[in-house]
């Protein structure tokens, strides 16, 4: 990857960079793809975040969901870890807890394939700098 | 795609599932069944709303409608108005409690305003090793506006204006103490990060380096800028395995991509980043200390003056801040120090991370405007205390704060409110305490830790603390008396005022406090050779309540010093002289036979 070399080069790569993230979303596929996030910081890994990353990754590219699979760090709910993200497109991010392989299973199949909820919700109860 | 037209959430918490919730979310499932909307309507549990004061809450997407303290028998009424009618249950909504409305929309609820997230705002967003999810998310925009736009000296009063204060305990401006080393000549000077994060229970740093390490490596940049130096030192405990690993990737890609090292930006500002390693000693938390550790010496804090900001690492110029700290320093010049000024409270501005650990349902970590009430971290958000028992007492600030009861709920948290309770902000570890938990054992427990922690420079700390230890120990084994809680007092003052460092001045502070907010407990110790939570096991006894006992055997059969004896279907005996008080009879006996005095 190329040097930034200066302030107007970072702010044209910060621009790439959101547009491409939401390229991704949706001129390349039409129909959208789906993230997922899996907190992986030290209270999820604790609690089974690796073996539910793992899962995630095999499984949706075998069930033919288009799917992109990130980390990300502590979302602050450590009683409920592993914790898991899943944005759908055009829809606001849902956020699961005490997510295990089964529960993941649950997630793939009912909510990333067939748009329904599924038990284990975490509400969002925060606001974040851009609202405020 | 979805066939649903509407999710009705039912809340699944610890506290609603008390209040009936299950069986609301049986009843809503039934009559949605039954009116045939299976098809339409589905209702699902979720995890804890955090509002649970007011459980059970069913929430109803996608118009939000919020409904508090709904009862099994409330759902025929929420299916035939609400589902099938379109028409709010109005007794069911919340009403604000200040402004008296009913508010239907969630969204308009102060409630979830409670929480703001600064710097835990990339946490749990983006992916930490990957830099350019960081650059999408404005990073690295705020050292680029510092380098082409602001004299060192307009960067530093940014920070100023911003009122921000350490987040590691103190509560220093850190705008001041920037300027500070900032105005000190000198050929080299550095800039260190604390992440040597001690306080039992605080986890708040490991989670931003994990979750957001880009975030302190540009404020660490931005602050090189402003003082003068082109290195900075992160200062991180070695069983941090994985925030090391993150934010060695991290540092990694920001050289790569040429915003560390050498002519940055193209603006010939130079910085760059290394990791020293500490071996999680507490007092290497103390900037002294730290220092040493980090020049190879012992971990040993040294008088002050001079300051790190005249005489640090190397005898150069040193600025020291923690983790959190700098995690706020991205947004501050990327919203403006009046932003972030207009936060919090009058000397207090900006957010604090707390971690909530203990007997809270909700353990984890939140982020709150300074001002909040404990009352609405612990009840709110925090989800009040574990199996329905009663709130005793929160400890905040470590081994260094104190314990703050049911009458300091109410304070704004700031740091200057916590000082005036008796106890402090610290590092923001919060552990919450039930009834079970004894106030003697947990300054006891505290001062362990201390006595572990010492680094055994200075006698009133390395002694004193010891000799504080073995009165706790006594006194909690019933063999105090008033003498004893007398010399605890005055000893504890002597340590305050005589110790070296931070961590002998405040190693006091749990003692202090529990006896200020809980001296009838000490006196049930001494007085009575009564423990009143029932955890000194000295004081407590176990017994068989005759009438309750059915003779089933369970006691007897889980002691695991076999000192219960009877027959089947005979009342039972326990050996007070082989008894080991463990309570596994009183945990298994269902009959409510064993007692506790």
């Amino acid at each position: 990857m190329a040097k930034v070399k200066s302030l107007a080069d970072l702010k044209k790569m910060k621009e790439q960079l959101q547009s491409s993230i939401s390229l991704r979303e949706k001129s390349e596929h039409p129909e959208g793809m789906v993230q997922v996030k899996v907190a992986m910081a030290t209270c999820g890994i604790a609690s089974g975040a690796k073996d539910v990353m793992e899962f995630f990754t095999g499984n949706l590219e075998k069930r033919n969901v288009e799917a992109i699979v990130t980390q990300t760090g502590c979302m602050g709910y450590c009683y409920a870890e592993p914790t898991v993200e899943v944005k759908l497109p055009g829809q606001d991010p849902v956020v699961y807890g005490f997510v295990d392989v089964k529960k993941a299973d649950e997630i793939i199949e009912k909510y990333i394939k067939q748009g329904e909820l599924v038990d284990g919700i975490i509400p969002v109860n925060y606001e974040t700098i851009d609202n405020k | 795609m979805s066939k649903y037209k509407m999710h009705l959430l039912v809340c699944g918490g610890t506290g609603c599932h008390a209040s009936a919730s299950n069986q609301l979310l049986e009843n809503l499932k039934k009559e949605v069944a039954d009116k045939d909307l299976s098809g339409e309507v589905q209702v699902i549990s979720t995890g804890c709303f955090g509002f649970c004061e007011k459980g059970p809450i069913v929430k109803i997407i996608p118009d939000n409608t919020f409904y508090t303290e709904v009862k099994p028998e409330d759902a025929p009424d929420i299916v035939a108005e609400h589902v099938i009618k379109g028409r709010q249950v109005k007794r069911l909504l919340y009403k604000d409690p200040v402004r008296k409305e009913v508010i239907s929309d969630s969204r308009d609820m102060g409630f979830y305003k409670k929480q703001l997230r600064i710097a835990l705002r990339n946490c749990g967003f983006i992916n930490p090793e990957n830099i350019d999810e960081y650059i999408a998310a404005d990073g690295y925009e705020a050292l680029g506006n510092v380098l082409a736009d602001m004299t060192p000296e307009e960067a530093t009063k940014v920070v100023m204006d911003s009122g921000l204060r350490g987040r590691g305990g103190g509560g220093f401006p850190t705008g001041l103490k920037w300027d500070i080393a900032r105005k000190v000549e000198a050929d080299q000077k550095y800039v260190v990060c604390n992440a040597d994060e001690g306080d039992p229970g605080a986890f708040m740093d490991r989670s931003i380096l994990e979750g957001d390490p880009h975030s302190v490596i540009e404020a660490m940049a931005i602050n090189g800028y402003c003082i003068g130096a082109d290195k900075g030192l992160v200062y991180i405990r070695a069983e941090y395995p994985l925030a090391i690993d993150r934010l060695k990737t991290a540092l990694g890609q920001a050289r790569e991509y040429g915003l560390l090292g050498e002519d940055i930006l193209g603006t010939g500002f130079n910085f760059d980043i290394e990791i020293r390693y500490g071996a999680g000693a507490f007092v290497c938390g103390e900037e002294t200390a730290l220092i040493h550790s980090m020049e190879g010496h012992r971990g040993e804090p040294t008088f002050k003056p001079p300051f790190p900001a005249q005489s640090g690492y190397l005898g150069k110029p040193t600025n020291v801040n923690n983790v959190e700290t700098f995690a706020n320093i991205p947004v501050i010049y990327n919203k403006g120090a009046e932003w972030y000024a207009s936060i919090g409270t009058e000397k207090s501005k900006g957010t604090k991370v707390f971690a909530l650990a203990g007997k809270i349902n909700n353990v984890g970590l939140i982020e709150v405007p300074m001002g909040t009430t404990l009352r609405e971290v612990i009840f709110e958000i925090g989800g009040g205390i574990k199996n329905g028992k009663k709130f005793k007492a929160v400890q905040t600030g470590g081994p260094s704060g104190g314990c703050l009861t049911e009458k300091h709920l109410d304070t704004p948290i700031d740091f200057d409110n916590l000082l005036a309770s008796g106890s402090m902000m610290g590092s923001g570890g919060m552990i919450v305490m039930d009834e079970d938990d004894c106030m003697v054992s947990v300054a006891r427990f505290y001062l362990d830790f201390t006595v572990e922690e010492s680094c055994g420079k200075c006698t009133p700390c390395r002694v004193g603390n010891k000799r504080l230890y073995e009165l706790l120990d006594l006194i909690s084994k019933g063999n105090g008396t008033h003498a004893e809680l007398d010399k605890l007092r005055n000893l504890s003052e002597v340590i305050k005022d005589t110790s070296l460092c931070g961590l002998g001045q405040t190693s006091p502070n749990p003692v202090l406090s529990t006896m200020d907010n809980f001296w009838d407990e000490y006196l049930s110790h001494v007085d009575d050779q009564r423990c009143p939570a029932g955890q000194c096991k000295e004081l407590i006894r176990y017994e068989v309540v005759e009438e309750n006992c059915v003779g089933c055997t369970a006691c007897a059969r889980n002691c695991p010093v076999n000192c219960i004896s009877g027959e089947r279907k005979e009342v039972h005996f326990i050996e007070q002289s082989l008894c080991i008080k463990c309570g596994a009879c009183f945990e298994k006996c269902k009959f409510n036979a064993i007692s506790v005095s």
